[in-house]
């Protein structure tokens, strides 16, 4: 059965969650999804796996929303308090939403995974090390190749290459 | 450990669903870019719940890679919402319409 704590999470992540998608303000929208993912990472401290809550605090806290809240800022500000919605498409939404969860939980529930509990020792974060180090190298440089190419295609992409042209010629 | 699998398992159904549900009616760019991350990290939970109850390290070990790609890919997303912003002065998807560069 799940104690205080997890259901303390679970209302954070679940009510921040609905209010990111539904508060008229982008800004406390963004703000609202820094605690949907804050509450992930107390989830994940539940599992016994600070290492992976470390790393969601890191880069999804630390960089993410916050590149999130300054690109809004970015933004003209009748665009940011707009909602641009229809109403058929969003009861569409709500029953999409409601049957999903309906449905996957019918299937979880009739599952065995009901009684699945654990009282093994965590697994410790040097194994995750070895891990990266042993089985999955080239996964790991793989990925440091894919970050550094997002990157620069991002920079590439949001360069103003008027800008430079203004200045040439003034 | 008190709590059971299906707990972590049941959230992450939730997310999932708020998630598509945030995709499948918001026209605004940025607002689906949150729902995109709301069903990443609902995958990055489920990763993780697996790997704890199994036990092994795998859960974890992927769930890193996970978060990785899914940093790269906002950036991405930002900046192609950027440009799409200074194109059309919008951030209604339906105002997106040509491709034309």
């Amino acid at each position: 059965m799940a104690d205080a704590v997890f259901l303390g999470l679970a209302v954070i992540t679940i009510g921040s969650a609905i209010a990111a998608l539904e508060v008229r303000s982008l800004i406390y929208g963004s703000i609202a999804l820094m605690g949907t993912l804050g509450g992930i990472a107390g989830f994940f401290l539940l599992l016994d796996s600070p290492f992976v809550a470390m790393f969601q605090i890191a880069v999804y806290i630390g960089s993410i929303a916050v590149l999130i809240l300054f690109t809004v800022m970015l933004v003209r500000r009748q665009l940011i308090f707009i909602k641009i919605e229809d109403k058929r498409r969003r009861y569409a939404g709500i029953g999409l939403m409601l049957s999903l969860m309906m449905g996957l939980g019918a299937i979880i529930l009739s599952s065995g995974i009901k009684t699945v509990t654990t009282d093994e020792p965590p697994v410790d974060f040097r194994a995750i090390g070895a891990d990266f180090l042993t089985y999955y190298w080239p996964a790991l440089i793989l990925m440091g190749f894919i970050l550094a190419a997002s990157v620069i295609g991002a920079l590439t992409l949001a360069r103003r290459e008027d800008l430079t042209n203004d200045q040439h010629n003034a | 450990m008190t709590n059971t699998m299906l707990d972590f398992v049941i959230v992450s159904i939730a997310l999932l669903a708020i998630g598509i549900y945030g995709i499948s009616v918001k026209r605004n760019a940025i607002r689906m870019l949150f729902a995109v991350e709301m069903i990443v990290n609902a995958a990055n939970l489920n990763l993780v719940a697996f790997g704890r109850f199994l036990p092994n390290s795998q859960g974890q070990t992927f769930a890193l890679f996970s978060i990785a790609i899914a940093a790269a890919e906002v950036a991405v997303g930002l900046a192609l919402i950027i440009v799409a912003y200074r194109m059309y002065k919008n951030v209604d998807i339906a105002e997106f319409r040509s491709l034309k560069g």
